[in-house]
């Protein structure tokens, strides 16, 4: 079960055919406090790099993309009441859906915590 | 002896708008190493653009100015008009008048964006927010938007964002507002929107439409019960919105409780007199599910960091300078000074007073038509609260009658004429319009008999059954004491421009002259109808023509609209000029707006309401447009580029020197140059936009020329345009369905905007004249540079031109001791106010930096001040950094300090309490005393409050 990264900061965790998303750490971090964030509906179906929802801070609001396609079949209603959950556990706690993948291709794409470490540092010079 | 001349006064006004003496002058000439002020202008401003005596109109004294505006608002002529048509007379308190509408600690406040200095007007809008959404009955509304029609338009595409219908179909009641449907069918047209006018009662159930707007009560007072419409409607998949007028509401049965998703109106007759159109404040309502969609600014409640109930402006991200060309709408400034009039109305008469005046607009109409139907007049209304449409054999004899007689009835086509009774309406009024409409003495003694039940105006189906204003804010200043007391505590709270520099980027924050507001409020400007027939508003006319030619020679341009609202609305209003320019040389398919990364928000935001696609243009490391990345971007776009929108100087306060080259490029593409005329500031006498390259631009009367900034709004943003695009000018709103021409439709409500405030530009234009006003430009520059070089010391001054110099603005980059100390752009911006300023503008351009504008008016002694401000932060943010105070205990993170704090028992800081409050050393009797702490945003946007927290929760005494 091992976490991937996508270039506009979003993590997938994949377990059989299901996979779990949210933001990363750093995204959370860049964002600052995190006001709201509106979810995708169960049943609805999402292709890789659509944007899937807007999640708020304070100062800024950014478009979540989808990682990866898929149908989303859980949604984490935590959020709702509580998206400060992202900012404390972005990468655990703070899980936005999970969906079927219905494409393992596309996923070749996406970076694992080295690569991504190493695009983060990148991006700073 | 002296000579005649001697005896001329004529430009005295300059040196009284103009902060810096002569001597002054000369000193900060010599602090930055120049021998004169052309010295400087010729390194700042670019050779190619640079031009000597542009402006070539002489200058007059204040009294003279005066004068002359008496005289113009005399040949306005004083009338009762009773036209309706959404705009009524009212009584302005006059403890209101003298305490708000006409202090300049409530005018010459900025946006409340630093909410800690600005609990005041936060409370007053929080106060016009539950005053909306009582009368509606619905969870939620805003802090005002510019005036009805754009209200609805803006409730038009809201819907369309968030409803399922994926129909492009809207409904638009054929009995609303002529001015609204106006103003909706330009907003509809480059969005694809298929507008369709008909009777909501018959016509929409055949309909699939996304949304409706229905008229409450309608343009001819007819009060329909529209509960089945709205059920049907929501059935069908579509979402409703509903034009209500405020003073009815006191009496009907609210929208909210019969199906609106969303209700719009204008607050105008809740005190705000009529302006010849504006400015007004609008509001909109809606449900609890839209209330991340509704446009303009929100006023929210949270706390502080102690715990204290606090304001702010919540839910920001959603604005246009945050989401740019996503966000809800482009709206910026709105109407927040008309909104608080309008608040504070309903704080004075609280819900027994506003029912007393609305029962009495409605039985004096209740009288006419019992006594108008008696004499056999046919009048048409089954229903009415204030408005009525009767028939006639003459509408024109009528009409002419009642003007003889003073008042002013609305003629519809031959024979039938309507009248709206208001506020200032009295039993004598009504008396004199029998005699007028029948035409022979009335008789007397009936009207104390008649039978007023026989005409009831109000359908006993909708009489309004729920309470309105319960919370207590509204039932306690009802003496003229307390309420002059009431509006005292608020505006000590607020940090306004009549106390300390307001140094924000961009805003122009620079002097009102009394001697330019005091003509807004009399009479002959403020009591005129915007649809006054036109020979009774020569004064207007003879005002506006001459504001709009001397506007012309500032800018260099040949025509000119004072039509839009707001620097936004004229964005919109340039750019539907460039696209139906484009259309009428057969070239509909050119959609591509180029924009700089470096734009302001509304920019982007603007091109997409005119149905523009966003192509962003590279900026250069110096924060100019990227010339290459322009001409492959061109290039790629080359037959659809519709235009490109350039800021000059640009955001970053700089006259780059391409201007000419990028408008050259985008010319031969086929394209069109939208100028943002933000940074008109730096410009007025030394360059004309018109002359090098611009098609069209935007002006801000509001920042460059001196209409105060109400706290946020009101805004006058005109648009200036070159020969060619001089047809393509905004219609006047109920010329646009009777229209030839190839005008765009109107924009705003009312034919020239918010007119009653454009005597302030005219005095501003008039006072100072061409020489005054170039040397108003020259200080500007002069006083920005002069911050900047004393500056330079401790922070880097960011984006200078190839000279080192700045514009009229300059941004600090205090990155290096805000990482040093492990500080934030806001902890220095929250210091600042323990220093007595409001903040400069904050992380815009450059995120974590300071953009500081001082303009022409500010004192050397106060720049001075403001100097020694930054530099003395600097110096704590050392001791952070040195680790003499730590990093989670020091006056700048504990900013700002409220006396409260200050006064607590025991005091455990490393830093003494008179290090908080009097930071340099000076106790000064001037000082500013933030009312409440750091308040807390997150939680503020997190659960969001928008209704007036439990009456324990304010402070005793305010």
């Amino acid at each position: 079960m091992s976490i991937k990264y996508s270039k506009d900061h979003e993590w997938l965790v994949i377990d059989g055919n299901i996979g779990t998303v949210g933001i990363s750490n750093h995204a959370q971090e860049e964002l600052g406090d995190i006001v709201f964030v509106e979810l995708p509906q169960v049943g609805d179906i999402v292709g890789q790099g659509d944007e899937i929802c807007v999640i708020e801070s304070v100062k800024a609001a950014s478009e979540v993309l989808a990682p990866c396609s898929g149908r989303v079949i859980e949604i984490n209603e935590v959020l709702d009441s509580n998206p400060q959950v992202i900012n404390q556990s972005a990468e655990e706690e703070g899980w936005f859906y999970r969906l079927e993948i219905s494409d393992f291709a596309s996923l070749s794409e996406l970076m694992d915590s080295e690569a991504y470490e190493t695009f983060l540092l990148a991006g700073e010079e | 002896m002296k000579s005649i001349a001697a005896l001329d006064c004529s430009n005295e006004f300059v040196s009284r708008h103009i902060g810096p003496s002569d001597k002054d002058i000369a000193y900060m000439l010599e602090t930055l190493g120049f021998e004169s002020i052309d010295q400087l202008m010729s390194l700042t401003i670019p050779d190619n653009i640079r031009v000597d005596n542009a402006l070539n109109f002489g200058s007059m004294s204040e009294a003279q100015a005066l004068c002359a505006l008496q005289k113009m608002s005399a040949k306005n002529i004083s009338m009762k008009s009773l036209i309706g048509l959404g705009y009524h007379d009212t009584h302005t308190p006059s403890v209101i008048l003298r305490n708000l509408l006409e202090n300049p600690g409530w005018y010459t406040a900025y946006t409340p964006y630093q909410a800690e200095i600005s609990q005041g007007r936060l409370e007053a809008l929080l106060n016009f927010q539950q005053v909306v959404m009582d009368l509606t009955a619905m969870p939620m509304a805003n802090a005002s938007l510019l005036d009805e029609g754009t209200a609805a338009a803006e409730a038009m595409t809201l819907m369309m964002r968030v409803g399922k219908s994926k129909s492009k179909c809207f409904f638009v009641a054929v009995d609303c507002l002529p001015q609204t449907i106006a103003v909706v069918l330009t907003r509809a047209e480059p969005l694809g929107i298929d507008v369709h006018i008909g009777d909501p009662l018959t016509d929409l159930e055949k309909l699939d439409v996304f949304g409706a707007l229905l008229q409450y009560p309608n343009v001819d007072g007819e009060i329909h019960d529209y509960r089945e419409v709205a059920e049907c409607l929501h059935k069908a998949g579509g979402l409703l919105a509903v034009a209500a007028d405020p003073m009815a509401l006191v009496l009907l049965s609210p929208p909210g409780e019969w199906g609106a998703d969303i209700v719009v109106g204008s607050t105008q007759r809740f005190g705000v007199p009529l302006g010849f159109g504006g400015p007004h404040a609008a509001f909109m309502a809606c449900r609890e599910e839209y209330k991340r969609q509704i446009p303009g600014r929100v006023i929210g409640v949270s706390s502080d960091k102690d715990g204290k109930v606090a304001f702010r402006m919540a839910l920001q991200t959603r604005e246009q300078h945050i989401r740019r060309e996503k966000a809800t709408s482009n709206i910026c400034t709105a109407q927040v000074l008309l909104a608080n009039v309008a608040s504070m109305y309903c704080v004075y008469h609280g819900p027994k007073g506003l029912e007393q005046i609305a029962q009495r607009i409605h039985l004096m109409l209740k009288i006419l038509v019992s006594q108008l139907r008696e004499a056999g007049v046919s009048v048409r209304n089954t229903s009415f609260f204030d408005t009525i449409v009767f028939d006639t054999l003459g509408a024109e004899a009528v009409h002419k009658r009642a003007m003889d007689k003073g008042y002013n009835l609305r003629v519809i086509g031959a024979e039938a004429v309507g009248l709206s009774v208001n506020e200032t309406t009295t039993f004598d009024d009504i008396k004199e319009l029998v005699k007028v409409i029948i035409n022979r003495v009335s008789r007397e003694e009936p009207l104390v008999n008649c039978n007023l039940s026989a005409s009831e105006g109000i359908p006993h189906a909708l009489v309004r059954q729920s309470a309105i204003l319960t919370h207590p804010i509204f039932n306690k200043y009802h003496s003229e004491t307390a309420m002059m007391r009431y509006m005292r505590v608020l505006e000590e709270k607020d940090l306004a421009l009549n106390r300390a520099m307001i140094p924000l980027g961009s805003c122009t924050m620079k002097l009102n002259a009394a001697s330019e507001m005091m003509p807004i409020t009399w009479a002959g400007f403020s009591k005129v109808h915007p649809f006054a027939p036109l020979n009774q508003t020569e004064g207007y006319q003879e005002l506006i023509a001459d504001l709009e030619n001397k506007l012309c020679q500032i800018t260099g341009f040949s025509g000119i609209s004072l039509q839009p609202n707001a620097g936004s609305q004229g964005e919109y209003a340039g750019l539907l000029t460039i696209r139906a320019y484009h259309k009428s040389r057969g070239e509909d398919d050119r959609d591509v707006c180029l924009i700089p990364s470096s734009a302001h928000g509304t920019n982007p935001a603007s091109a997409v309401m005119s149905n523009m696609k966003v192509v962003i243009v590279e900026c250069d490391a110096d924060g100019d447009v990227n010339l290459s990345d322009l001409r492959e971007k061109v290039a790629l776009h080359k037959r659809k580029l519709a235009a490109i929108m350039v800021t000059y100087p640009s955001t970053h306060g700089v006259f780059e020197e391409g201007i000419r080259e990028i408008c050259q490029i985008v010319h031969d593409a086929g394209g069109q140059v939208y100028m943002d005329g933000a940074n008109l500031q730096a410009m007025v006498g030394i360059c004309l936009p018109g002359h090098f390259g611009p098609d069209v631009m935007h002006l801000n009367l509001h920042k460059t020329f001196c209409i105060p900034h109400g706290g946020g709004g009101p805004g006058v943003g005109p648009i200036a345009v070159a020969n060619h695009l001089c047809p393509f000018l905004p219609t006047t709103p109920l010329s646009l369905l009777t229209s030839e021409g190839m005008g765009i439709g109107p924009i705003s409500s009312a034919p020239w905007g918010s007119a009653s405030i454009l005597p302030i530009s005219w005095a501003y234009i008039a006072m100072m004249g061409g020489s005054g006003l170039t040397k108003a430009t020259q200080v500007s520059i002069l006083s920005a540079n002069y911050i900047a070089k004393k500056l330079s010391n401790h922070f880097d001054i960011l984006f200078t031109g190839s000279n080192g110099l700045v514009a009229h603005e300059c941004i600090i980059d205090t990155r290096k001791i805000q990482s040093k100390a492990k500080i934030t752009v806001d902890d220095v911006a929250k210091r600042l106010m323990d220093y007595g300023f409001h903040s400069p503008t904050m992380s815009w351009p450059v995120a974590q930096t300071f953009m500081v504008e001082p303009t022409e008016s500010e004192p050397l002694e106060e720049i001075d001040r403001f100097c020694e401000a930054m530099i003395l932060i600097a110096g704590e943010t050392e001791k952070i950094a040195s680790g003499e105070w730590p990093n989670n205990d020091n006056p700048l993170v504990n900013a700002p300090h409220t006396a409260e704090y200050l006064m607590a028992d025991t005091w455990t800081h490393p830093y003494t309490r008179k290090q908080a409050a009097f930071p340099n050393g000076e106790m000064s009797v001037s000082k500013y005393w933030p009312t409440v702490g750091r308040i807390d945003n997150a939680a503020g946007d997190r659960s969001l409050v928008c209704s007036c927290p439990p009456i324990e929760s304010y402070m005793v005494g305010g």
